[in-house]
């Protein structure tokens, strides 16, 4: 009773590759109507600014497949950037270290909270969202103090590259196919999957729920200090100003990526896609000029109702099938 | 059955307590290598909870668990799954997103180079694996795109693949076809014949009988009896988990339907109470027609995946339909709208009460009330007045077991969260009730007091309609019978011919399934 495997099959694809489709449509509707659209330097551009986002995406796409939510990543970015820019003044280690540690214990922190209180992930991140603001407020004398990235070491971390792209894009590069592996082809990945498709079954098949969970909210901090952390060095100051409502931006790119908010399904190269078809809407309402960037949130606001109506149409047509 | 063995596992005088409720008092029990035990007992027996301790879901207040030889305690389900006990339950516990393979392999999945998954060797091991059950598909499909029945096998290739020595299986028949039970015995009696010790749950005293070698009954959180099964008289056995005198068990039959059956509804001129006529739903119902006459019976009878189901659920509009069209008291209803239905008197206990019925956080009062609060209310404010009047006729009436209305429905047992889910629907005053398997997974007093309630309302000229895997419930609760297969009406039973076997030949006649 299982009906027509090839509907099925579409709209599975449909649901897991749709953000790339649009993506590809996108890209050659704007590379016809403007020509200084499909450009190196402007392709290049759209791949650096989106890369803060999609290691940050990254790190929520596990979260979000796991059933859950983070919504301090923005709050932990710019507190990375802060730290990172800080610590550079001794030394490129510190730079790197410092940041991720306390981005790292924030997450931890959150995870083992979530996984073993049993207390809501909006709640705790929400509270993670305003403590790490607040915490780097503090640090910064309420955001008077800027830091300035004084290694060049570091600063090159940012800004330098090879092939016209700086390191940010192809450290996301990297990490994007390490997510791949881990979510796909290791008993961890597996285990995320199981724990948002059904937690009870999956602590009754002797999956470590807890454990999966606290791993989970670890590396979205850590991603999203890491994101700090390199924003930072391309920026060459912690800047105290960035990531309010970047959360948000982030939730929205893995959504329309097709990892369902419900959590169970998903997978990494959804959200890259997701995160780039941004950029490029961001993109082409450049190119148009005299739209604002106002605009631009206008579109993916209706983007992301879009695919959040196509997931529920795909869904249905799936159990139908 | 090579029981003169030491035990493989063993509970030794196991007590629990819940919140105010003694789950286990002193139980104790040993399973041999070699033997399917049966675990049998009214809801609220302890069932669950024995099950529990063995798989380390809970941990007992008192008593102790012997496993090979040893003392033994599990601090989680992984624990004792290691250890080599597994479990399948009655809802299927897998991940209805992921893979059949991934759900299969979970856990211990095959490692190519570098550790990660091998992907293409589990498939292939998972293919091998689930062939051996019967079970042939694409091994790469999300599982939920596969029926209930295969999802079954997949969780029992799973729970035996894991090197187990005890594997307790709850339920495991309450959603599989009769060619899928036949399997699931054939792997049942290998795992015997390998020296594996088997806990079997089930109300079916078919299957016990079928497959099991020695039974023990919990009622009331104690052992009632632990024996052989061979020999045990089927009454004898019912009795035992009553805890009532055989004799009472003897004069009452099975069921509490009335021996009276020959009711034909009160036909005299009237229009039928609902009249269905040529549903169709692709893949599902191929023109069926229904009708009920006020005051009797009808049962739907058929395999699962018959239609039987969604025949009730075309009726009221639950299910949207291709074709057709419901006609109540000969008035044309408006298809795929609920509301309408229940406006014009017609009402579905669906089938899945957890998912589709009951609201598990409001209390018993509020759930009967649900349903009728339009009728109940002046202006859209609700009288409390009506509502504690209507709520207390029912719960007297259908003899609901609360603390009191305000107790939430979730904590209920089953054949109670049944009997609110009723009292919602007889609060609207409807002329046509269609049941959807009333009495599954209900205790057996409950059951009981559930037919006779059933009865009894089709004396006052409701018009009933039966959807049951119960043969016996059907034979003695229905006036008339009709028979689906493969979504469509096969045969039509009434009067003497209303018996187990003819509803079988009659499913049988032109089925391709029946050799199975």
């Amino acid at each position: 009773m299982t009906g027509s495997p090839g509907r099925e099959q579409v709209s599975r694809v449909l649901q897991q590759h749709g953000a790339l489709m649009v993506l590809a449509a996108l890209v050659i509707v704007g590379s016809v109507a403007f020509d200084s659209f499909a450009t190196a330097g402007n392709a290049a551009s759209v791949l650096v600014s989106s890369s803060f986002t999609a290691i940050i995406a990254v790190g929520m796409t596990f979260v979000i497949i796991s059933g859950g939510i983070d919504l301090s990543v923005g709050s932990l970015f710019v507190f990375g950037g802060v730290l990172a820019a800080y610590g550079s003044q001794y030394g490129l280690f510190v730079a790197l270290a410092l940041p991720l540690a306390a981005c790292g214990l924030v997450g931890l922190l959150q995870g083992l909270l979530i996984a073993r209180t049993g207390m809501a992930p909006f709640i705790v991140t929400l509270a993670g969202l305003l403590g790490v603001r607040g915490l780097m407020l503090a640090f910064s004398d309420e955001g008077a103090t800027t830091y300035l990235v004084e290694d060049s070491a570091f600063a090159r971390l940012g800004q330098g590259g090879v092939f016209g792209l700086t390191w940010p894009v192809y450290i996301t590069a990297l990490l994007a196919v390490a997510a791949m592996v881990l979510l796909q082809r290791t008993a961890f990945g597996q285990n995320v999957y199981a724990v948002g498709g059904n937690e009870q079954g999956a602590a009754l098949m002797g999956v470590p729920v807890a454990r999966t969970k606290v791993y989970v909210y670890l590396m979205s901090g850590l991603l999203a200090g890491l994101a700090g952390v390199l924003n930072a060095a391309r920026l060459s100051s912690g800047v105290t100003i960035l990531g309010i409502g970047l959360e948000l931006d982030v939730i929205a790119a893995v959504v329309i990526g097709g990892t369902l908010l419900t959590g169970g399904a998903g997978g990494i190269t959804g959200t890259i896609a997701g995160v780039l078809l941004l950029g490029v809407i961001q993109s082409l309402i450049n190119q148009v000029g005299n739209l604002t960037s106002a605009f631009q949130q206008v579109v993916s606001g209706l983007f992301l109702a879009l695919v959040v109506v196509a997931q529920r149409l795909l869904g249905r047509a799936q159990r139908l099938g | 059955m090579s029981q003169s063995a030491a035990p493989v596992l063993e509970a030794r005088q196991i007590s629990k307590r819940f919140p105010g409720v003694r789950a286990l008092d002193g139980v104790s029990l040993a399973l041999f290598p070699g033997e399917v035990h049966a675990l049998v007992g009214e809801n609220g027996a302890g069932k669950s909870t024995l099950i529990k301790v063995f798989t380390g879901v809970h941990r007992p207040d008192a008593g102790e668990l012997i496993y090979d030889g040893s003392p033994v305690a599990f601090g989680t389900p992984l624990d004792a799954q290691r250890a080599g006990i597994s479990t399948i339950y009655q809802e299927v516990n897998l991940v209805p997103m992921m893979s059949v393979a991934r759900n299969l392999m979970l856990g211990r999945e095959p490692r190519g180079r570098l550790g990660v998954i091998d992907t293409a060797g589990m498939y292939g091991e998972a293919e091998r694996i689930l062939a051996g059950y019967g079970v042939v598909t694409d091994v790469r499909r999300p599982l939920r795109t596969l029926g209930m029945g295969a999802q079954q096998m997949v969780a029992l290739a799973r729970a035996v693949a894991v090197d187990a020595r005890v594997v307790i299986m709850d339920e495991p028949t309450s959603s599989l076809e009769p060619r899928e039970v036949e399997t699931l015995f054939s792997v049942i009696r290998k795992l015997r014949d390998d020296g594996i010790a088997v806990v079997y749950v089930s109300h079916r005293l078919d299957e016990l009988y079928e497959v099991c070698d020695r039974v023990t009954v919990l009622r009331d959180g104690r052992v009632a009896h632990t024996g052989p099964l061979a020999g045990l008289e089927r009454l004898k056995l019912i009795a035992l988990m009553l805890g009532r005198d055989l004799d009472e068990v003897r004069t009452g039959g099975l069921t509490r339907f009335s021996r009276d059956r020959h009711r034909t509804g009160d036909r005299d001129g009237a229009q039928p109470a609902v009249q269905a006529v040529g549903l169709t739903r692709r893949q599902a119902l191929r023109g069926v027609d229904v009708s009920v006459w006020p005051g009797e019976v009808v049962g739907l009878g058929g395999l699962l995946g018959a239609g039987r189901s969604e025949t009730a659920k075309g009726i009221v509009g639950a299910l949207p339909l291709d074709a057709g069209r419901v006609l109540v008291a000969g008035l044309p209803l408006r298809t795929g709208s609920t509301t309408a239905a229940i406006r014009a008197g017609v009402s579905l206990l669906p089938e899945d009460r957890k998912a589709e019925g009951i609201i598990p956080a409001l209390s018993v009062r509020e759930n009967i009330a649900l349903a009728a609060l339009p009728s109940l209310s002046r202006a859209g404010v609700v009288s409390d007045a009506k509502i504690d009047k209507v709520v207390e006729v029912f719960m007297h009436r259908l003899r609901i077991k609360a603390a009191s209305p305000h107790q939430p429905v979730q904590e209920l047992s089953g054949g109670n969260q049944q009997k609110v889910l009723l009292a919602r629907w007889l609060a609207i005053r409807p002329k046509v009730l269609l049941l959807d398997e009333p009495t599954r997974g209900i205790d057996v007093g409950a059951k009981a007091e559930v037919q006779a309630l059933v009865d009894e309302l089709a004396e006052e000229g409701l018009g009933v309609l039966l959807i049951s895997s119960d043969l016996e419930e059907l034979v003695e609760g229905a006036d008339r019978i009709l028979v689906l297969r493969e979504g469509a009406v096969v045969g039509e039973l009434s009067g003497d011919d209303v018996t187990e076997d003819k509803i079988m030949a009659s499913i049988a006649e032109r089925g391709a399934e029946s050799d199975g």
